[in-house]
């Protein structure tokens, strides 16, 4: 293999990683605060993609971007509000069933909203046919938007959960539900904000990434499957371990395709998933005990 | 005696239904009605899995799809080019195989239907029994993706292998004859007999789910899904129950899909696809989990509908709203609904108006 | 207990009671005097983007003819069945519309995997059934009652060659989608390049639902024989291929299948759909036929027709449904209700145009196009304009 041809199949790489990273991301989040692996996480990604392109044609694209992660912020507080808010110790079955459900009812009022034809973002610097040469390898300048746009969520993130009053009280959440409801947190607003702030994440990735891969009203599913096999992958609850299993996901696939035809390319992502399920549950850079502590 | 009670009502209720159709002339809906037999002999074996073994399956389509595309490919692909290997003369001195013509005229040699029916079920249950000796110690989160990755891993294959036709299927599947005289297919002409073969299955199959449900397997299932540490505790072997319910549900499915293969002469990918998976889950969770007869009669009942395109293009959306509905407001099903309790409460409120109006007629 | 499980089971019985009862009522209240022709098309699901164009285009088609005063003064009723791309559901309604609503004949349905399901349906009920899918083997060998408009794929992959030969190319990369669409093509490209003097180097299958397929593109760029790649594929992901491509800096010349003839492919698509090759029915070039050509003004008025009702671009998959349905009509025109004979009529049929080519059929060719139907189109400044060589 050429050095020219490792460092594309390494930004190919990068590019998958980057995108599943920040849906895993919105899955952890939730995940901490509520326990409640969310199924619909991939529709706030259609969503943050559809409505900017709604948007578009009547405004600018910052404004279209920023209405559209609002509004999709909206959406999932306000499915929140009223599918999970008033249940009373649920099953996790029972939460996984629902928001399965909630994800189909999205995907097919989308389909009943804008039809089933493929749009698209404009590219935000530049046209298709632009690249940048980087180490010998030739890459789009929006990839390099995606790979910042994901670098800066995680930042943000972080500075986020670290340093303000909101994103410790959500942490101590996490942490343990209870003993922060005894400190005075209101424990249920806290999940009605994570859902904001994933379902904001979510909407943002699919802004970002609509250029690339286009956006229809179907992409939900699958990457919220790939979304989920990562946040497993790094150990679920592990917000910036995500970030690590989604970089690695998404360059094993990028190489994995140049010794196998591509049709296989889903089924051995989903492969590597089982065997971590069966031999390492809490993830590649999780710890046992920590894992052993969380409710399931 | 009382056990056989309502499987008379049952089988009563075929029949009728069958002389009905052919009276008013509506024998047409008896096409619908055998492959909603199918899919709910599915739907009992999972039923079985999700309500007394307490585990979620979001990959039973995999199952479904395993026992369809193996009969389907060993039925349909010719083997006259490695016709002087060993292996197929061992087969062919064994009577398993049939030679034939194909539509352009060459001589076919397949596998014959009943074996090609044992080796798919055969497949699915050692699959089964594999895959759930590491999937069943998941639990949660855990079990729902490893079940729907093994769905995922399986429609992968399905259209990505050659041999089970990409993204078309597998199409002309021959008919399967079960005795001579009565043959699994989609001729307009046998109708009537597979609407009995199809529900003669699903009866039979309900009838060996219930004597399972009812022996002392069944109660180690259900102390499993009230608590598995306590079923440990008392010294039941959570693990080997949990796994022969899986493999006997495999089972199922396998003989589902390739009962339905034969029948519809045909199988396609989207049998294998999540939304299958998930569509049964929903037709289980809305019949009520641990509900054997609630789960069979929303089976049929919801896949009638939805074969006759009664749904039209709300079809997913449709499904995707009973999962939402019944998991918000009658976590154990419709049927299990505590209707009698809830209209025994209106009329409670009813009364206590009454006497708190009685109250303050006597202060007043 | 036991009260509360009778009562459980007594409910029980009535809902399913209830349920077969309703199913049981006469279903076709109806008397035979209309039309009545059936659809069976993938308007949601993965294949949506065939079968949502096809159904919009029989509605609009229907009420257009209904208005102007039906066939022989006759309406014509169209019952659509969503088969969402299952090909189980495909079945259940091919049976449904012949024996419950007796309808004349099927158009349908969008997929080749569920058309060639039904197919023997059709045979044994002596139905007609018109198919918008494209792969070939459809209609070779010849089904008696079993026809379908879309062009044939050898077809596409003769010009195809045809094209590159002229170019001086020999050495090619295959893309293809893993659809039935893509499938099929694949089959026919592999079988006539050694026909034709060209030789595959590399193929690729890709997902329907692929995001980015800059690894594969990589893959086979790295090849250094590819002189030039086909993408045979009608999902949208194969305007990632086009994007890919040229991202990577890789310019050598690009073919596309007849899947590609959709505008919304080319805007997807962006610039790196510039000069991209391939051949399709003239719909995509309407407006730049000559006057005289016998497809010109119905091409344009279809287009027109259904560009101010949907407002949204007509394209080449509407265009299969059309054509179906102006076969069937004329068909009918000449055989009136008798179901029969509507088979013999379209077997009768010479010179007809449609949106894909002029249709000619014959007991042999229930396809009816010749590679005439084909136009070998490139894209120009965003647009779709005829290939006249380099």
């Amino acid at each position: 293999m050429t050095a020219e041809l490792f460092v594309q199949y390494l930004f190919a790489g990068i590019t998958y990683g980057a995108i599943y990273a920040i849906v895993a991301i919105g899955f952890n989040i939730i995940y901490n605060a509520t326990g409640i692996i969310n199924f619909a996480q991939g529709e706030f990604v259609m969503l943050g993609g559809m409505i900017s392109i709604t948007l578009l044609p009547i405004m600018p694209l910052w404004l279209a971007i920023t209405t559209a992660v609002m509004l999709t912020m909206v959406f999932g507080a306000l499915l929140e509000i009223c599918f999970i808010r008033w249940l009373e110790n649920p099953s996790v079955l029972r939460m996984i069933i629902i928001t399965i459900g909630l994800s189909i009812l999205t995907r097919e009022a989308a389909l009943h909203i804008w039809g089933e034809s493929i749009r698209s973002l404009p590219y935000f610097i530049g046209d298709e046919v632009m690249t940048v040469a980087l180490f010998g390898a030739r890459i789009s300048p929006q990839v390099l938007w995606v790979i910042g746009a994901c670098g800066l969520m995680v930042i943000g993130l972080n500075i986020f959960f670290q340093t303000t009053s909101v994103g410790r009280e959500m942490r101590a959440c996490a942490a343990n539900r209870r003993a922060a409801l005894l400190c005075g947190i209101n424990t249920r607003n806290m999940v009605t904000l994570s859902f904001m702030l994933s379902a904001g994440i979510g909407a943002l990735a699919g802004c970002v990434m609509s250029p690339i891969t286009s956006t229809q009203y179907d992409i939900g599913t699958g990457l919220a499957i790939k979304g989920f096999t990562v946040a497993i992958l790094g150990g679920l609850g592990n917000a910036m371990a995500a970030v690590g299993a989604g970089l690695l996901l998404g360059i094993l696939e990028a190489f994995s395709v140049s010794v196998l035809p591509l049709a296989f390319k889903d089924a051995i992502a989903i492969a590597i998933l089982l065997l971590i399920l069966f031999f390492r549950p809490h993830g590649l850079f999780g710890s046992r005990t920590a894992a052993g502590l969380k409710e399931f | 005696m009382k056990k056989l009670f309502p499987l008379a009502v049952l089988a009563t209720l075929i029949i009728a239904i069958q002389l009905i159709t052919g009276w008013t002339d509506t024998r047409f809906y008896l096409t619908q009605l055998t492959m909603s037999a199918y899919y709910a002999l599915l739907i009992i074996g999972l039923c079985v899995v999700m309500g007394y073994a307490g585990q979620l399956s979001l990959g039973h389509a995999g199952f479904f799809a395993i026992g369809g595309y193996v009969s389907a490919a060993l039925t349909t692909r010719n083997l006259e080019g490695l016709k002087d290997t060993v292996l197929i003369r061992l087969f062919d001195g064994l009577g398993l195989l049939v030679a034939g013509q194909d539509i352009y005229g060459d001589s076919l040699l397949v596998v014959t239907p009943w074996a090609a029916c044992l080796a798919a079920v055969l497949c699915a249950g050692v699959i089964a029994w594999v895959l759930g000796i590491p999937v069943l110690k998941l639990k949660g989160h855990y079990l729902a993706m490893a079940t729907l990755g093994f769905g995922i891993i399986i429609y992968r294959i399905v259209l990505a292998s050659e041999v089970f036709g990409e993204a078309d299927g597998i199409s002309d599947v021959p008919s399967f004859p079960l005795l001579p005289g009565l043959s699994v297919s989609g001729d307009f002409g046998a109708r009537e007999e597979n609407y009995y073969i199809a529900w003669g299955l699903l009866i039979i199959g309900l009838v060996l789910l219930r004597n399972l449900v009812d022996s002392r397997v069944g109660r180690a299932l259900r102390s499993i899904h009230g608590s598995e540490e306590a079923a440990e505790a008392t010294g039941v072997d959570t693990a080997r129950f949990k796994l022969q319910v899986f493999v006997i549900s495999a089972v199922y499915a396998a003989v589902a899909g390739v009962f339905l293969t034969h029948y519809n002469g045909g199988i396609g990918p989207s049998e294998a696809g999540v939304m299958k998976s998930v569509r049964y889950v929903a037709i289980v969770a809305v019949g009520g989990m641990a509900h054997l007869w609630g789960a069979m009669v929303m089976g049929i009942v919801l896949n009638f509908l939805s074969l006759r395109g009664v749904f039209g293009s709300y079809d997913d959306a449709v499904f995707g709203f009973i999962l939402i509905a019944i998991m918000l407001f009658a976590p154990n099903g419709i049927l299990s609904w505590n209707w009698r309790g809830y209209g025994a409460m209106l009329l409670r409120r009813g009364r206590r108006r009454e006497s708190l109006r009685e109250k303050t007629d006597g202060l007043a | 207990m036991t009260i509360k499980r009778h009562g459980r089971k007594i409910a029980l019985w009535a809902v399913m009671v209830l349920a077969i009862t309703g199913m049981l009522l006469p279903a076709s209240l109806y008397a035979a005097q209309t039309y009545k022709i059936g659809a069976i098309l993938a308007v949601t699901g993965p294949a949506s983007f065939l079968g949502g164009p096809e159904a919009r285009t029989l509605e609009m088609l229907v009420d257009q003819t209904n208005a102007a005063g039906g066939i022989n003064g006759q309406k014509i009723e169209l019952i659509i069945k969503d088969s969402g791309g299952n090909p189980e559901k495909a079945i259940s309604f091919a049976k449904q519309l012949i024996e419950e609503e007796k309808v004349l004949a099927v158009i349908g349905p969008s997929t080749s995997g569920e058309t060639m399901k039904i197919k023997k349906i059709f045979e044994q009920a002596g139905t007609t059934l018109i198919s918008c899918a494209a792969a070939e083997v459809i209609v070779n060998p010849v089904a008696q009652y079993v026809f379908k408009t879309p062009q044939k794929d050898s077809f596409a992959a003769q010009k195809i060659f045809q094209t590159m030969k002229a170019m001086g190319i020999s050495k090619i990369a295959v893309l293809a989608g893993n659809t039935g669409f893509g499938k099929a093509g694949k089959a026919q490209l592999l079988k006539i390049a050694p026909e034709m003097g060209i030789e595959v180097v590399a193929t690729e299958v890709y997902d329907k639902q692929s995001k980015d397929l800059s690894a594969v593109v990589a893959k086979i760029k790295a090849n250094k024989d590819v002189q030039a790649v086909v993408n045979w594929s009608i999902v949208p992901a194969q305007a990632i291929v086009a994007k890919n491509m040229r991202q990577a800096g890789w310019d050598v010349p690009l073919f596309q299948s007849h899947g590609f003839g959709n505008i919304k492919y080319v805007e997807a698509a962006g610039a790196a759909a510039e000069g991209i090759i391939f051949p399709c029915g003239r719909l995509l070039v309407a407006d730049q036929l000559p006057d005289g050509h016998p497809q010109k003004a119905l091409l344009v008025d279809y287009i027109a027709g259904y560009e101010k009702k949907y407002q949204e671009t007509a394209s080449a998959f509407g265009g299969y449904a059309y054509d179906a349905f102006i076969i069937l009509e004329a068909a009918m025109e000449k055989a009136g209700m008798d179901p029969a004979k509507i088979r013999d009529e379209i077997e009768k049929i010479q010179n007809l145009p449609g949106t894909s080519g002029v249709f000619s059929f014959s007991p042999q060719d229930h396809n009816g196009l010749d590679i005439d139907s084909f136009e070998m189109i490139t894209v120009k400044d965003g647009k779709f304009v005829p290939y006249k060589g380099m």
